[in-house]
């Protein structure tokens, strides 16, 4: 039944069964072994561990992102159903919703963060990567997670929501929460929920109109209120929603290019050559380490899904980072290609609520890596690197490097 | 199948043979072709598949949608009348032998 011989059983319903835990610390360390496992067991699995169905390859995972009637992102898109469960937090309006609700505050998402606003913000975070290599090139030896995958769109992503100075410590602990939070009950999502409430506190305010300065994106969300586009209710809880998803998952998307480009220095050779692959070496990188692993789904109806049937009020884990693996999609899977065509990656996801701040992301990467491959000649990793543990994102804690100026 | 003809700005053009109602994005795509690059896979986020879309053939294509007309508002080559997104042009029969013309560049 599985690839690698390990345990699983095929229920009545032909369905094969894993006893394997995708939110554990073992898993964490090397999920790799465990998505092979997951995607060669079958098309749709099931996961005794957390009751929940599991999809692992690329089309499947591709498919139910693009049925969003039949697999409803409005129960959670973690484990915890809202219909059951009171949610930790009251539920995003954007990730969190369904259509006709969601295409709604989405319109107000996309336009705020549209191409043409990327022009207009291109330049200030362009100058800020220059700035930040600057510092960089005169440390020499740094951690390239804190000093460089965070610090960089710390210096640029609140200034162009328009928060204020004080308190911005707390971003980076709430996400963290809040993508815990997406995961079982385990240790990880307990003790995040606990620890929460500052950050919680911190958040909720700096929501407010009048806590955002104009011009920003928080304050252009605001404005659509004005049009009457959402309501003066709705437009704090937008703006949480990108304060929620906005900065840590670029801090992992950023540390996650840094890292494959310090292990593979032919690739980074490559970019040195060629500076217009700098975008794309961001977007692999993101295919290739999946900085966002997982989201849930819950099926609003009775399903057939590449011959398995799903009842109605199921959830249904996709691993995004194990179809963007998936051999039956990808050529040499496993290795990291910056001249890939990467069209197509489910990093940050398909369909509808397909990620609304991917320009932000891919315009953070790739001036930052345009930044860094002008300047740099070589990327040496000097010590052992440590894994950021958290039930949804992927990424390090730290990153010991040293650089040599080109 | 149709088949659809991609013009680079160099002169040079590519045909390109389509399969069951996809894309022309999706064709250009599978084909390797230089000049789309479609970094959201098609679903009308991105705006880097854009096209120019031969005179001739204009108004044969479907409608554009709000969202395919607010994304071509920031396109990084200059959006003239007859851009479109190549994501959101579905090839059926009658568009055998379309000419879409690319941009200098995408992002
Ligand atoms: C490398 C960086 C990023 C990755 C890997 C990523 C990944 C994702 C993924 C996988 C989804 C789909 C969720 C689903 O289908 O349920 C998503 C949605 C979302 N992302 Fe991102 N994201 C990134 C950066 C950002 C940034 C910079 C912002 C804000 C400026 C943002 C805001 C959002 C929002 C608001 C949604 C919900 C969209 C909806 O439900 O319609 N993300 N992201
Ligand atoms: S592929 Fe992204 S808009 Fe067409």
């Amino acid at each position: 039944m599985s690839a690698s011989g390990s345990p699983a059983t095929s229920g009545p319903s032909g369905i094969p069964h894993l006893d394997v835990d995708p939110f554990a610390m073992n898993f964490f360390a090397d999920p790799y072994p465990t998505h092979e496992l997951l995607r060669e067991a079958g098309p749709v699995v099931y996961l005794d561990k957390w009751n929940v169905y599991g999809v692992a390859r690329y089309a499947e995972v591709h498919a139910v992102l693009n049925d969003p009637a039949t697999f409803c992102s409005s129960r959670g898109v973690g484990l915890s159903d809202f219909k059951k469960e009171t949610p930790w937090r009251p539920p995003s309006l954007i990730l969190e919703a369904d259509p006709p609700a969601h295409t709604r505050t989405r319109a107000v998402l996309s336009k705020v963060l549209s191409p043409t606003v990327m022009k207009q913000v291109r330049d200030r975070f362009t100058a800020a990567a220059d700035e930040r290599v600057d510092m960089l090139l005169e440390q020499r030896s740094f951690d390239a997670i804190s000093d460089l995958a965070e610090a960089y769109p710390l210096s640029i992503f609140p200034d162009a929501l328009g928060l204020k100075p004080e308190g911005r410590e707390h971003l980076i602990p709430y996400a963290s929460v809040v993508f815990n939070a997406f995961g079982p009950p385990n240790q990880l999502r307990q003790d995040a929920i606990e620890r929460s409430a500052p950050h919680q506190a911190y958040v909720t305010e700096q929501c407010q109109r009048e806590n955002l300065a104009p011009g920003g994106f928080g304050a252009c969300i605001h404005a659509r209120v004005d049009e009457g586009e959402i309501t003066a209710a709705e437009a704090p809880l937008l703006v949480r929603s990108l304060l929620s998803a906005g900065l840590d998952t670029t801090v992992n998307g950023i540390g996650a290019a840094v890292y494959c480009l310090a292990r593979f220095p032919d690739q980074w050779q490559r970019l040195r050559g060629d500076l217009t692959l700098a975008r794309n070496a961001f977007e692999e990188a993101v295919r290739f380490e999946s900085p966002v692993q997982t989201f849930f789904r819950t099926t609003t109806r009775e399903v057939e899904l590449s011959g398995a049937t799903i009842g109605e009020g199921e959830k249904v884990l996709m691993f995004l980072a194990a179809a963007n693996r998936d051999p039956r999609r990808w050529d040499k899977p496993d290795s990291y290609d910056i001249t890939r065509r990467t069209s197509g990656h489910v990093g940050f996801g398909s369909g509808i609520h397909m990620c609304v701040g991917q320009l932000v992301a891919r315009l953070e990467g790739e001036v930052m890596l345009t930044a860094l491959a002008r300047r740099v000649a070589r990327i040496e990793i000097t010590g052992e690197p440590n894994r950021r543990f958290n039930n949804t994102l992927r990424g390090l804690d730290s990153l010991p490097v040293t650089i040599t100026p080109a | 199948m149709p088949a659809i003809n991609f013009m680079h700005p160099d002169g040079k053009s590519d045909r390109i043979e389509t399969s069951d109602s996809e894309s022309a994005m999706q064709a250009a795509t599978r084909h390797g072709l230089d000049g789309i690059l479609a970094e959201c896979g098609g679903n009308a986020m991105c705006a880097t598949c854009h096209v120019y879309v031969d005179e001739d053939w204009l108004g044969r294509l479907p409608a554009i949608g709000d969202d395919e007309d607010a994304l071509l508002d920031g396109t990084a080559a200059e959006r003239l009348p007859n851009s479109r997104l190549s994501c959101q042009i579905v090839i059926t029969p009658d568009l055998d032998g379309l000419v879409l013309r690319l941009p200098e560049r995408q992002v």
